[in-house]
């Protein structure tokens, strides 16, 4: 499969270097040069010698996605720090470029669970955390 | 007409002056500021009339009142913003009436493409007000119709190029363009297949999108045009 990882921070580089060892082809946009470096210390090796490829941009920029590959991709990730960047730009992957499998990190529940019923797939780290802390704190041990 | 509810997300210039401007006609305004320092020297003047708080929280525009909203004006400084308070307003609260303001030019195409019209980008109107009052090759859009595919413009007949001294009939004009008005020392006619179209006439032409060139080659004087890719 051809994964496109918008956003290599701690969640996108593991992501994203896990894909790769998978055997997928790999594709990480970020706009800044040094997840480019998280992606290499992950690996253990240069990210583009074990064939993964990495494009320096914005999010929202239309060329810059080009470039990551978005036309050819099956499985989009929307992981920057950012929900309202995810929130946008994995809408433009569903509706504008059709990628069959889309899916946000959105932190905010509540809106992470707005978008899952307008049919975006949406992972909220916040939700899990409030269900495994109230788990582990209220629950008899 | 009694009153509108507003709410506007974003208190800086535009919002800030938008808010007093409504207040003014008697509307009745909640302003969205999320920087607790601009929230504070704000709500200064305007008062209750300010709230504190990111305006893409579901529960803050809740807090605003949003499921009586007759309209929600979202011009933050961040496109993004911008177009999410815009599309839970209008999809999740069944806000009729929402305006959003896009900063760059370039990010319109997503709002048209989620639904988020209309659309105000201040860049994208001094650009279209630069074309206007300096036109090239003397081309001034005067209307564009992009989803009804329609366009009008308006143009110099140059001196010496292929149209001057000719016939409206003759002009070969591409299909899908039409001369609708000829401008001449003041006054304008519409014209016939036999009216002679002569260089300094304004012209008026409907046409499709994309013909702007052929429309172009043939009112502009030789050389002066075919400069595009400079």
């Amino acid at each position: 499969m051809f994964v496109l990882v918008v956003g290599a921070g701690r969640v996108g580089s593991s992501v994203a270097t896990s894909a790769l060892r998978a055997g997928h082809t790999v594709s990480v946009l970020d706009e800044d040069p040094l997840s480019h470096e998280r992606l290499d210390v992950e690996l253990g090796q240069s990210w583009e010698e074990a064939g993964g490829r990495f494009t320096i941009g914005t999010a929202l920029e239309l060329d810059a996605l080009t470039e990551s590959g978005i036309e050819e991709a099956d499985v989009f990730i929307a992981s920057t720090n950012g929900d309202n960047t995810n929130l946008v730009v994995a809408q433009l992957a569903h509706r504008r470029f059709e990628v069959p499998r889309v899916i946000a990190r959105i932190l905010d529940p509540r809106r992470a669970a707005w978008y899952a019923e307008q049919g975006l797939q949406t992972i909220c780290p916040t939700q899990i955390a409030i269900e495994q802390l109230e788990k582990a704190a209220l629950e008899p041990a | 007409m009694a009153g509108l509810y507003v709410i506007i997300a974003g208190a800086g210039k535009v919002g800030w002056n938008l808010a007093r401007e409504l207040l003014e006609r008697g509307d009745e305004v909640t302003v969205i500021e999320q920087d607790r320092r601009r929230y504070l020297t704000v709500e200064q003047e305007l008062e209750h009339a300010v709230q504190y708080g990111d305006a893409t929280e579901l529960w803050v525009l809740e807090r605003a009142g949003i499921q009586r909203a007759d309209l929600v004006v979202a011009v933050t400084g961040d496109d993004e913003d911008n177009l999410l308070i815009c599309q839970v307003a209008k999809e999740k609260y069944l806000c009729e009436r929402i305006i959003a303001r896009c900063n760059n030019p370039r990010n319109l195409t997503h709002f048209k493409l989620l639904g988020i019209q209309p659309a105000v980008s201040a860049t994208d109107l001094i650009l279209r007000l630069i074309e206007h009052e300096v036109p090239r090759y003397g081309l001034v859009h005067l209307l564009d119709l992009p989803e009804e595919r329609l366009e009008i413009i308006e143009l110099v007949v140059g001196e010496g190029c292929s149209a001057a001294g000719k016939r409206v009939a003759d002009l070969s004009l591409p299909d899908g363009a039409l001369v609708i008005s000829v401008l001449r020392d003041g006054s304008g006619f519409v014209p016939k297949a036999d009216s002679v179209v002569e260089a300094g006439d304004e012209v008026l032409v409907v046409l499709d999108p994309g013909l702007e060139e052929d429309i172009t080659s043939l009112f502009v004087a030789n050389g002066a045009s075919g400069s595009t890719s400079g």
